[in-house]
């Protein structure tokens, strides 16, 4: 994925699964299931159902997301 | 860390009468669309009704514009889970299945319903994928009342499909509606009863689900709106939006 392909989103966590994903809430009626970056994991940035998160997606699946930063 | 706790807005009884205006110009409306479906006519063209049937009513469509979305009504057809652009191109036939969700605002106040109908007979797969999530939305209407949480409305439409052999989207979700057509809190069709916020009078949320005949897998096709099935079965969607009382539920959009 290059620099500019990818579409930043902001979105509130709805609920944390295995491994790592969350099902993330994004403006308009969507869910997507997102992943914690690996900048993320390396400085062990926790994050929590309810935290408002910056996350990264793909044109080409709208559905899946990388989240990349914790909101304060 | 400042919290920033996100807060549903409770409407008042002025308010609903409202919200109750824009409910009724989405029902009827919907009502005129059943009407027009017939084989041989083009989604565009039921699209060009909508909006009439919306303005003659003195309201003005919610989704035309709406971050960028090109249309007044989301015309999906069988696999098309939702969003589906309405064109020149798409033509109804007989065996199909389509689903429309619009929006109007009325005076500054939203509502949002959606149902899905059969274009002349239909398999009875369809008809059964039909029938399931229409009383899966009934029975998520049965959940609301003051003091059900929002996790006792997903978990219904959940069991409900699932019961029924189908599966229920995760990628969209219903919502709150008032003054803007989205609001919080999320409303998701799927979920563990008991848990969520918990339902107040005067809270207004729009329900909408949408069962999968196959798996609940969603693709988005690179018009970055229509989502269709992964498995390439059929899609139903119904959706009212629909006010807690103290006594219970207020469909309105009815």
């Amino acid at each position: 994925m290059t620099k500019e392909d990818k579409i930043e989103v902001e979105g509130k966590i709805l609920e944390s699964l295995p491994n790592a994903m969350f099902r993330v809430q994004i403006p308009g009626e969507k869910v997507i299931l997102a992943h914690i970056s690996g900048k993320m994991r390396v400085h062990y940035i926790k994050i929590l159902p309810g935290d408002t998160v910056k996350v990264e997606l793909s044109p080409y699946d709208l559905t899946r997301g990388r989240i990349v930063y914790r909101e304060r | 860390m400042t919290s920033r706790c996100a807060q549903i807005e409770i409407k008042g009884a002025s308010e609903l009468a409202c919200m109750r205006r824009a409910g009724s110009v989405v029902a009827e409306t919907l009502r005129a669309l059943s009407k027009a479906v017939r084989p041989g006519i083009s989604t565009l063209e039921l699209d060009r009704i909508a909006g009439e049937e919306i303005r003659k009513r003195g309201a003005k469509p919610a989704f035309l514009g709406y971050r960028g979305y090109p249309a007044v009504l989301c015309a999906s057809v069988n696999e098309e889970v939702i969003h589906g652009i309405p064109s020149k191109t798409r033509v109804l036939k007989e065996g199909d299945i389509i689903g429309f969700d619009l929006g109007a605002v009325v005076d500054g106040f939203y509502g949002d319903s959606a149902l899905t109908v059969a274009v002349g007979p239909v398999s009875k797969e369809a008809e059964k994928l039909l029938r399931v999530t229409r009383e899966a939305l009934e029975r998520a209407v049965e959940q609301v009342r003051p003091g059900s949480r929002i996790g006792d409305i997903g978990a219904a439409v959940q069991r409900h499909a699932e019961e029924n052999g189908c599966s229920v989207v995760r990628e969209f979700v219903g919502h709150g509606i008032g003054r803007a057509l989205h609001e919080e809190p999320a409303v998701p069709n799927f979920g563990k009863a008991g848990t969520g916020a918990r339902l107040v009078a005067g809270m207004v949320l729009a329900i909408e689900p949408m069962v999968n005949a196959g798996g609940p897998e969603v693709r988005v096709l690179p018009d970055g709106w229509t989502a269709v099935t992964a498995d390439g079965r059929l899609s139903a969607h119904f959706e009212h939006t629909v006010a807690v009382t103290e006594n219970g539920a207020e469909i309105l959009t009815a």
